[in-house]
This record gives structure tokens, sequence and C-alpha cells, in this order.
């Protein structure tokens, strides 16, 4: 029963000093706080790095280098979110946190969608024909397939 | 659960039900603030929500300037193709330059939490400076690309590009703007509450922008250079 009075009581003060992203700790614990940027600071460097030096890496095979890029992006973008924005599990940050989520669903949507539709267009686009064939039907879809095809 | 049949547990069972999220032991009401019976959140809380909607709306459009980027990124026309134009150690600089004042932001509001004045004075002075370095090694970039007839109006790749990276200088440019006035009011008004929460909204909007600039070095420089 003592257990749980001290369950409680950390409980509560859990909740009391639970901090919404970007805000600080209401107990002025600067050490700790300065602790945590320095976490996110060494990862969000270390991840930059790789990134950069993927890139020139001669010994990664090609194709896998783009994926490896995007990879190391979200995983840094999290350490942001986590190290310097202190998004939480934290009851108080679970509306910050369902917004998030949207907003990471509506960004994939947008920019997968944009891009998978696009290019589905793009692959389904008649060959660019020389204009003198039939200058009637051809001359209205120029610009549209001219600045894709280079 | 020990005392399941207890009447107390009875009572604890019969929570919110629509509550989500943590909650003490699993189930029960939370005495978090703003649900439960913990009585509405401080305004600091909400402030901050209310920001953060905000910052996810500005971050929805990005997402489709990159979407517009990576659907144009192929219509180079008579144009330089990316790997002509981009100049990686200068993007590196640029990276390291934002972290860096994202870290120093970070020190800011931590100082801003210990009310220590100097402390929060200076580091947001190198916030500045570091965002500066950034916006101007970004300026240098597009003057170069223009004087080399490599300007935004030359191919829809360009187009893309500047718009994309613009639009992203130009937050930082404004978020240097906030910062100069977020010092000046903490200087002139002292740590007040409502200025507190303010400059915490700037340290939100500042750490955010770095998160942006992560997919912009990402898929604009990096991915763009791979040839």
């Amino acid at each position: 029963m003592s257990h749980a009075d001290h369950a409680d009581a950390e409980g509560l003060d859990r909740h009391q000093t639970e901090v919404a992203p970007g805000e600080e700790f209401a107990e002025e614990d600067i050490g700790k706080g300065i602790r945590g940027y320095l976490i996110g600071l060494a990862l969000a460097a270390l991840l930059t790095v790789c990134s950069f030096a993927i890139v020139h890496a001669k010994f990664v095979w090609a194709p896998a280098v783009p994926v490896a890029v995007i990879v190391f992006a979200i995983a840094q973008m999290g350490v942001h979110l986590v190290f310097f924005l202190h998004i939480t599990t934290g009851p108080d940050n679970i509306n910050n946190v369902m917004a998030l989520a949207f907003g990471v669903l509506f960004v994939v949507l947008l920019i997968g969608g944009s891009v998978w539709i696009m290019s589905n267009m793009n692959s389904n686009m008649m060959p660019a024909m020389p204009p003198s064939s039939s200058p009637q039907s051809s001359q209205p879809s120029m610009p549209m397939i001219q600045p894709m095809r280079h | 659960m020990s005392g399941a049949a207890s009447p107390a547990s009875v009572t604890v069972l019969r929570g919110d039900p629509y509550h989500l999220g943590h909650s003490r032991d699993g189930h029960g009401e939370s005495r978090a603030t703003g649900r439960g019976t913990g009585g509405p959140s401080p305004k600091r809380i909400i402030v901050a929500y209310g920001f953060w909607i905000f910052i996810l709306s500005d971050i929805v459009m990005f997402a489709s300037f990159f979407a517009s980027y990576a659907v144009l990124q192929g219509g180079v026309s008579d144009g330089p193709t990316g790997p002509e134009i981009f100049d990686l150690s200068r993007i590196a600089i640029e990276t390291a330059l934002l972290l860096l004042s994202s870290f120093t932001c970070g020190m800011a509001s931590l100082a801003l939490s210990a009310r220590r004045m100097l402390l929060f004075q200076t580091a947001m002075a190198v916030t500045f400076c570091l965002g500066a370095g950034f916006v101007a090694l970004e300026a240098m970039e597009f003057y170069d690309l223009i004087q080399r007839n490599a300007g935004p109006s030359r191919s829809a790749f360009l187009s893309s590009f500047f718009t994309l990276v613009g639009c992203h200088g130009l937050h930082v440019s404004i978020g240097l703007l906030w910062l100069l006035t977020m010092m000046a009011q903490v200087l002139a008004k002292g740590f007040r509450s409502d200025i507190v929460r303010r400059t915490l909204c700037f340290a939100l909007f500042w750490h955010a922008l770095d998160i942006v600039w992560v997919g912009v070095f990402s898929v604009v420089y990096l991915m763009g250079s791979i040839t």
C-alpha cells in the first residue's frame, strides 16, 4: 500500500512537471537540460555527417545511396523532435503527438501521392512527335511533354 | 491490481471512457491537466499546442513545395542540372550553422526557464549570428546562380528549387527578426509570463525550421547531386 501511495505521489509530481514541446523543465534543472540538448546535438551531427559522407562514398551500392540519405534524414528529424522540440509520451503531450501524427499522414499523402501520380502520367505519356507530322494535335501537348523528357 | 473486487476499485475503473494515452496503473481517470480530473492545463501548454498546430500547417505548406520540386526536378529544359550548380561544401557549412543555432536556441530557452538574463541574451545573440551566417551564405548562393544565368526563370527545376529553398530562407529571415524582438522584449519587460511564453514559441519555430532544413539538404542537395 505504501508503495502505491509513493507511486501516486510520484505520478502527481510527474504530471505537474510535464512539459509541452519547446517548453523547459519547470524546476529549473539547467544541467539536466543541457545534457539533453548535447545528446541531441551529437546525434544530429553524427547523422548529418553520415548522410554527407555516404553521397561521396565509393564502396556503397549506388541505388542504395538515396534510400540511405532518406533514412538518415528521417532519423535526424526524429532526433530533433525528441531532443529539441521535446515531444514526449507524457499526458500533456498527447494532443501534440496526435497533431503530429496527422501532419505526418498529410505530408506522406501529399508528397507520395504527387510523385506517384506524376511518374505514372509521365510513363503513360506518348513520346513527343515531330511537330511537322500533325501540328494541330501535337502542339497543345508539347509544353506538357517537353519539360519532363529531359 | 490486487483488490479488483473492492468498491473503491470499481469507482477507479469507471473513469473517462474516452480517455486516450497514459494514465495511472493503465486505467482510471487521469490526473494529468487538461483531461480527467486534472483540471485545465496551464496556459503555457495551451499556447504551445496552438503554436504547434501552426508549425504543422507550415510544414504541410513546405511539403507541397517538396512535392512540386520532386515532380519538376527532371524538367531542366536547356538549363543546368543539379550536380552542376550545387556546392556541397557550402551546404555543409550552412547545415552546421543552422544545427549549432538550434543548439544555442535550446540554451537560450534553458536560460529563460532559469531566469538568467545574461546567459539568455548571450545565447540569443549567438543564435542570431549563426542564423544570419546561414542566410548570408544562402543569399550568396542565390546571387551566384542568378549571375550564372541560372535564375528561377531558366527552367522548371530552377523555379521549384528557388521556391522551396527561398521559402525556407524567408522563414529563417523572419525568424531572425522575431529573435531580435524577443531579445528586446525580455530585456525591456523582464521574465514576464506572457513574454516567456512568446519566447518559447519562438524556440519552437526555430527548431522546426531546422527540421525543414534537414529535408531540404537531404532531398534537394544530397539526392540532387547524386549523378
